[in-house]
């Protein structure tokens, strides 16, 4: 268990000797490794149980123990800060089943010696609202003080073993069960939940759909007569969107294309004031699903980093690629199902043609301004708290 | 910034073994060997200890004083986490301790010194280096570069960029780019500095006889640091043993000894010529005490496999190994390969698999230990492929290596 390789042994590593003061060489009898911490989870039905195993090491960078600062850990020490150790257990490490919270509680605290020094084991405890559905992992400790940590989870899903390695990067991971259906309509959830949570995509995509209801006559937007040619045009713009972003998502998924995050990332931004734009000065009036489609492309770039921030297995790639596209579609036309009514409710008067597509396409093309600039420029000018 | 190692942390060293703990620690890790690869990695069973005064863990600092230092400064950058001094001078004692220490887990805090920083494009010139060499650490080599490149493109010579640069271009096999640090070095830095970064390109770049006459010569004269001397020798015992000229490397490894004993890269490095000269009782001695480094243990065990009277040690220290490379791959690490493809080829006789461990770390990483492994490995397992991958690198880059061109002569283990 205990190691020393990744402290690298190539001849590169003999140039920082030169660079640095001096440290005296203990000769203590434990091997040093990485910082890990071992988690085991198991399920059955609502119910689940646990154990964590963080180095004392750990504890003492992140929380403190050593007390009296002699440098050494006593089990004293250790029970003082209980608490704290089980505040830090549970705050960092989140848990749902079916998308739903199972939260956890600490029974009790051990101590375990790993090869390289002593850990506190925290037992969990725990309770899912929903019995059964895909377990998704959040941990996020030690992060902060060693962002070389790795959390190497366990997680026994009714009787079903998988093991889980939790990294800076990749904090989230799904546990693949067997359920293949729970599976799908969990990435199907997490495609929906983008979209509600991913503002920047939802907020292009009311941009397109804003002048929907109108149409354009005599450099004037007029009230749209009926409800079918709306309903076709929405769809049109929807449907372009979803089938551009999923041909990048997959391409991206499959390592097919790469493209910068920062790079994608800002042109999502500036299809957002793009989008807005058009509804001010139309350039493409009618056939706003090609906006949609060229700009879906980008889109999917985006989406393929937050399925990269999942820890998907390999072998459920494709089935949580196409789950992931039928949540965003859903969740899109959610979006325009509750926008649309009202926006044809509200085409004829001088306030929703206005304030709200004028005014809106405005205060849409602004936020996407201020995406692109810090996107692009790597720059904080705005941040909500 | 330069800084060369000083202070005596030699004298300072407090052996301090802790055999209860020892003994524990062997028996978990037979444990896990034996096949104990539950992911909680539970050795012994968890125990509520009956005292409070029970010890449990000694930290680093108890060992070194100066590691006190240390976390208050930690503890200072806490409070003030962008301050870009205050973190340049953690990071810095970070990367220094993980070296000194041979702890990784210092390097994981030299890194959280520098989050703030971590992804930016532009900070401070000082705090751009250090995160080059924390990435060059992690095998990151592309991305040091990157970060080096950007500090020496605003002109003037940051003596460290180009140190650091040089040596990851020669690890990535670009030669030329190198040797032109190492005359950008040699304005401003002492003579034997740049004289070892030079002698470390061109031996491995066509010239090995001149690059040995020139370090040979540098190593005459006197030099102040016993850090840069023990460096500049144990190179000057690598190419010594490369060039076949057995008594120079038993000089020069000599030389280097004694400048600075302790050195876990001139061990191994000494370790491995004394090995190729079958000398394995010598191996057993000189590293007899460093089970703790990966690197170092695996000497020792190839050193052990061969002496009957050691073979209960062997067995040990093989199955401890087989432990530390499965816990790293499950940490999905990648810093282990060319060790890892040694012991698979070496101690386990596995020669695809060696073969598969040593082309990944080929393409990664280019320096002759790694060349040396990827030869011994397609030898072993008779690949026409890699072996003209090696011949083509050969005759490219004039790579000299007595020992490499042995293999084709050496009857098969």
């Amino acid at each position: 268990m205990g190691r020393v390789a990744s402290y690298p042994t190539t001849v590169v590593t003999r140039w920082l000797v030169l660079l640095a003061a001096g440290f005296a060489l203990p000769q203590d009898a434990h091997a040093h490794k990485p910082s890990d911490a071992y988690l085991t989870i198991e399920r059955n039905g609502g119910a689940l149980t646990g154990r964590f195993d963080i180095a004392l090491r750990d504890l003492e960078l992140a929380i403190g123990l050593d007390a009296n600062g002699d440098g050494e850990i006593t089990w004293g020490e250790v029970r003082r800060q209980h608490n704290a150790i089980a505040a830090l257990a549970v705050d960092r490490l989140s848990i749902t089943a079916a998308g739903q919270a199972c939260p956890l509680i600490v029974t009790g605290q051990r101590i375990d010696t790993h090869t390289d020094g002593a850990y506190a084991v925290i037992d969990l405890a725990g309770r899912c609202e929903a019995e059964s559905g895909v377990l998704a992992i959040d941990y996020r400790l030690l992060f902060d003080v060693d962002p070389q940590h790795r959390g190497l989870a366990q997680v026994v899903d009714e009787g079903v073993a998988q093991s889980l390695v939790l990294s800076a990067d990749r904090p989230r991971a799904v546990v693949a069960g067997d359920d293949r259906l729970a599976q799908f309509m969990s990435y199907v959830r997490e495609g929906a939940l983008h979209i509600w949570t991913g503002f920047d995509h939802t907020l292009f995509l009311i941009g397109l759909l804003l002048p929907a209801v109108l149409v354009r006559l005599n450099r004037h937007w007029a009230p749209a007569a009926r409800v079918s040619p709306v309903a076709v045009d929405v769809f049109a713009v929807v449907t372009a969107f979803t089938i551009a972003h999923a041909i990048t998502l997959t391409a991206a998924s499959f390592k097919l294309v790469e493209v910068p995050s920062r790079i994608a990332e800002s042109i999502v931004a500036l299809s957002i004031v793009l989008a807005a734009l058009n509804n001010l000065r139309p350039v493409v009036a009618r056939a706003r699903w090609s906006i949609a489609f060229a700009f879906g492309l980008v889109h999917g770039l985006g989406f393929a980093n937050v399925l990269a921030g999942l820890n998907l297995p390999r072998d459920v790639l494709l089935i949580a690629l196409v789950a992931f596209n039928v949540g965003v579609e859903l969740g899109q036309l959610a979006v325009a199902a509750v926008m649309l009514p009202l926006a044809f409710m509200f085409r004829a008067t001088a306030v929703y043609q206005q304030v709200v597509l004028i005014g809106g396409s405005i205060v849409i093309a602004l936020l996407g301004v201020l995406w692109f600039v810090e996107r692009a420029f790597n720059v904080v000018l705005w941040q909500a708290r | 910034m330069v800084t060369p190692l000083t202070g005596s942390w030699r004298d300072d060293a407090v052996p301090c073994p802790n055999s209860r703990y020892g003994m524990r620690l062997r028996f978990a890790v037979l444990g896990w060997a034996a096949g104990v690869l539950a992911a909680s990695a539970a050795f012994a069973a968890p125990f509520v200890p009956a005292d409070d005064a029970t010890v449990l863990e000694r930290l680093p600092t108890r060992s070194d004083p100066s590691l006190a230092e240390f976390g208050r400064l930690q503890k200072e950058l806490a409070s003030n986490p962008k301050d870009p001094q205050r973190a340049a001078a953690v990071a810095q004692r970070a990367i220094a301790a993980a070296r000194a220490f041979g702890d990784p887990r210092f390097l994981g805090q030299a890194q959280a010194a520098l989050n703030p920083w971590w992804s930016a494009d532009d900070p401070p010139p000082a705090v751009i280096v250090l995160r080059a060499t924390i990435k060059q650490s992690l095998h990151d080599f592309d991305a040091a570069i990157v970060d080096l490149d950007r500090v020496l493109a605003t002109g003037g010579d940051h003596l460290q960029a180009l140190l650091t640069r040089a040596t990851v271009l020669t690890v990535l096999g670009r030669y030329e780019e190198a040797k032109r640090d190492c005359m950008r070095l040699a304005r401003r830095a002492q003579p034997l500095v740049a004289t070892t970064c030079l002698a470390a390109v061109t031996s491995v770049s066509g010239d090995v006889d001149g690059a040995y006459r020139m370090l040979d010569a540098a190593l005459a004269a006197p030099s102040a640091d016993p850090q840069i001397r023990a460096w500049a020798a144990t190179l000057a015992g690598e190419i010594a043993a490369r060039r076949g000229d057995v008594a120079a490397a038993d000089r020069h490894f000599a030389q280097a000894l004694t400048a600075d004993p302790r050195d876990g890269y001139l061990k191994g490095a000494y370790a491995d010529f004394l090995l190729e000269q079958d000398r394995a009782s010598a191996v057993a001695a000189l590293l007899k005490d460093d089970t703790r480094n990966d690197a170092l243990l695996l000497r020792l065990a190839l050193a052990e496999a061969r002496l009957p009277e050691h073979s209960q040690a062997f067995r040990a220290h093989r199955d401890e190994l087989a432990a530390r490379f499965a816990a790293a791959r499950r940490r999905g690490d990648v810093l282990h390969l060319r060790e890892e493809a040694r012991f698979a080829l070496e101690i386990e006789r596995d020669a695809a698999n060696a073969l598969l461990l040593a082309r990944d770390n080929w393409s990664r990483q280019r320096e002759p230990a790694d060349l040396r492994i990827l030869a011994a490995a397609a030898t072993a397992a008779n690949d026409a492929r890699t072996l003209k991958v090696v011949a083509d690198w050969i005759a490219k880059t004039g790579y000299q290596d007595v020992w490499v061109a042995s293999l084709r002569t050496r009857p098969r283990s």
